[in-house]
C-alpha cells in the first residue's frame, strides 16, 4: 500500500512540511496546487517568484511554496508586497491571502493598491469567515449565513469582492471556486502577465468552521454546492454577482474583468524619465 | 501514434467514426496514491471521471482512508489528471503511460 514515490510538484514545495497543518477537505491546499502548477508551467525565471501573505490559515500558504515567501503581520501583506515590486519590478509579486486578512483588517491596503493599478497579484481564498481563530464573522459573511459570532444569521450586507476590485480599476478580475482547479490556474497564468492590479477570488470551503455552520456536513458537500450552482458567466453584471448560499441564486464565476490600462509602475517609470530630462 | 482527450465510445454512439480513428488511441494513466499525506477529503474518488477510484479500507497513520484503483478498473484511467489537480493534500498523481 505504501508507495515510496515524490509527487511531481514536490519539487515547488517545501515537502518536509507535508502533510499541511489543513483541515480535511480545506480548499487551501487545491489554491497552493494551482499557484505551483501556475508557476511551473510559465516562464518566468523560477526565482523571480515572490509570495506573500498576511495572517490566517490562508496566510500559511507561502510557507508550503518553495520560493522567497514572506509572512507578514495581519492585514498588512498588500503594502509589504507593494514596497518589494516598487523596489525590485522584476520580481513576480503574488500576494494570497484570506477575505478576513485581505478585506477585513487589511481593506484600505487592497482598494488602494487597486486604486493605483499596482502591480501585483492578489489571490484572495474566500472561505466566507475567519477560519483561523474559530469561524467568526466578517465583511465577506453573506447576508443570512450563520457563523459563530452570527448563530441567528448574519444581518449585515457583505462585500461583493469582484464588484468592489473592478469598480477601482483593476486590470484584471476573476472568480472560481476550488473545484475549478484548471480554470484557476490559468488565470493565475494570465494573471501574472498583465501589468497593474490583478485579483483572483477563490471560494473555497472551511469544513469544520463556515461549513458547519451552514449545514455542509463536510468539504465534499459544500464542493457539491459549487459544482451544483456555479455558472461561468465571463460578462455578469457584477453588481449582481454578490454570494449567499441559499441556493437561490448562481454563484457566478468567470474572467470579468481584463482591461489594459497604465499600470503604477509604468506611469512611475515613466515619471522619473520625464523628470530626468528636465533641465 | 497522438493521444487525444476523447471518448471512443461516445464518437460510436453518434454513428460518424472518424476515418482516422486508429491514429488515436485512448489515453491510458498509472495512478499513483501517497498514502501517508491523504485526508480522506473523497474529492479524488467524487470528482474522477471515469469513476475508477474509491475509499480503501487501509488506515494511514493519522487514522484516514486514502484511496485505491477499483478492481478490474487498473486499465480505465485516461490520465484526465483531475484526482492530481483537485487533491488538497498532493497524495494523488497520475502518470501516463506510453507505449509506441
Ligand atoms: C493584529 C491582529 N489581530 C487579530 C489577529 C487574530 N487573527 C488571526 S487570523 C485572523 C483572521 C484570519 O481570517 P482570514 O484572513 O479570512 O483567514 P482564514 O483563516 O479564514 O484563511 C485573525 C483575526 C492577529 N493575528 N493579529
Ligand atoms: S479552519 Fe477552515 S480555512 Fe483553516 S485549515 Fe481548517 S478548513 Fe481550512
Ligand atoms: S487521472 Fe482522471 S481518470 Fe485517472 S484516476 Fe485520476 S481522475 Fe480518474
Ligand atoms: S483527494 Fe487527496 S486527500 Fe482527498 S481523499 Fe483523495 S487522495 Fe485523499
Ligand atoms: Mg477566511
Amino acid at each position: 500500500m505504501v508507495e515510496e514515490i515524490v509527487h511531481p510538484k514536490d519539487a515547488y514545495l517545501r515537502s518536509d512540511r507535508f502533510p499541511h497543518i489543513w483541515c480535511p477537505g480545506c480548499g487551501l491546499g487545491i489554491v497552493l496546487k494551482s499557484y505551483v502548477d501556475a508557476i511551473s508551467k510559465l516562464d518566468i525565471p523560477y526565482n523571480n517568484h515572490v509570495l506573500v501573505s498576511g495572517i490566517g490559515c490562508t496566510a500559511r500558504l507561502p510557507g508550503y511554496a518553495n520560493v522567497d515567501s514572506y509572512h507578514t503581520t495581519h492585514g498588512r501583506a498588500i503594502p509589504f508586497a507593494t514596497g518589494l515590486k516598487i523596489v525590485n519590478p522584476e520580481l513576480q509579486v503574488t500576494v494570497i491571502s484570506g477575505d478576513g486578512d485581505l478585506f477585513n483588517i487589511g481593506g484600505n491596503h487592497i482598494i488602494h493598491a487597486a486604486r493605483r493599478n499596482m502591480d501585483l497579484l492578489v489571490v484572495c481564498v474566500n472561505n466566507f469567515n475567519y477560519g483561523m481563530t474559530g469561524g467568526q464573522h466578517g465583511a465577506t459573511t453573506p447576508e443570512g449565513a450563520r457563523t459563530s459570532t452570527t448563530p441567528y444569521g448574519n444581518i449585515e450586507h457583505s462585500f461583493n469582492l469582484p464588484y468592489i476590485m473592478s469598480s477601482l480599476g483593476a486590470s484584471y478580475v476573476a472568480r472560481w471556486t476550488s473545484l475549478h482547479v484548471r480554470q484557476l490556474t490559468r488565470s493565475i497564468m494570465k494573471a501574472m502577465k498583465i501589468r497593474g492590479f490583478s485579483f483572483i477570488e477563490v471560494i473555497s470551503p472551511c469544513p469544520p468552521n463556515f461549513g458547519k455552520y451552514n449545514r455542509f456536513s463536510d468539504g465534499l458537500s459544500q464542493m457539491q454546492f459549487f459544482y451544483e450552482n456555479s455558472v461561468l458567466d465571463n460578462n455578469a453584471d457584477l453588481s449582481e454577482a454578490y454570494i449567499d448560499f441559499t441556493g437561490k441564486r448562481p454563484l457566478i464565476v468567470g474572467e470579468f474583468v481584463h482591461r489594459i490600462r497604465p499600470s503604477y509602475i509604468d506611469l512611475e517609470k515613466e515619471l522619473i524619465r520625464k523628470a530626468m530630462e528636465e533641465p | 501514434m497522438i493521444t487525444i482527450d476523447f471518448d471512443s465510445e461516445k464518437i460510436y454512439k453518434t454513428g460518424r467514426t472518424p476515418i482516422n480513428l486508429q491514429n488515436f488511441r485512448k489515453p491510458l494513466g498509472r495512478v499513483h496514491i501517497i498514502a501517508e499525506r491523504c485526508k480522506e477529503c473523497g474529492y479524488c474518488w467524487t470528482y474522477c471521471p471515469k469513476e475508477v477510484l474509491e475509499k480503501s479500507d487501509y488506515v494511514n497513520k493519522n487514522g484516514y482512508h486514502p484511496p485505491r484503483v477499483k478492481k478490474g478498473r487498473e486499465n480505465d484511467c485516461v490520465a484526465c489528471g483531475m484526482c492530481e489537480a483537485i487533491c488538497p493534500d498532493f497524495a494523488i498523481f497520475v502518470e501516463e503511460i506510453k507505449n509506441e
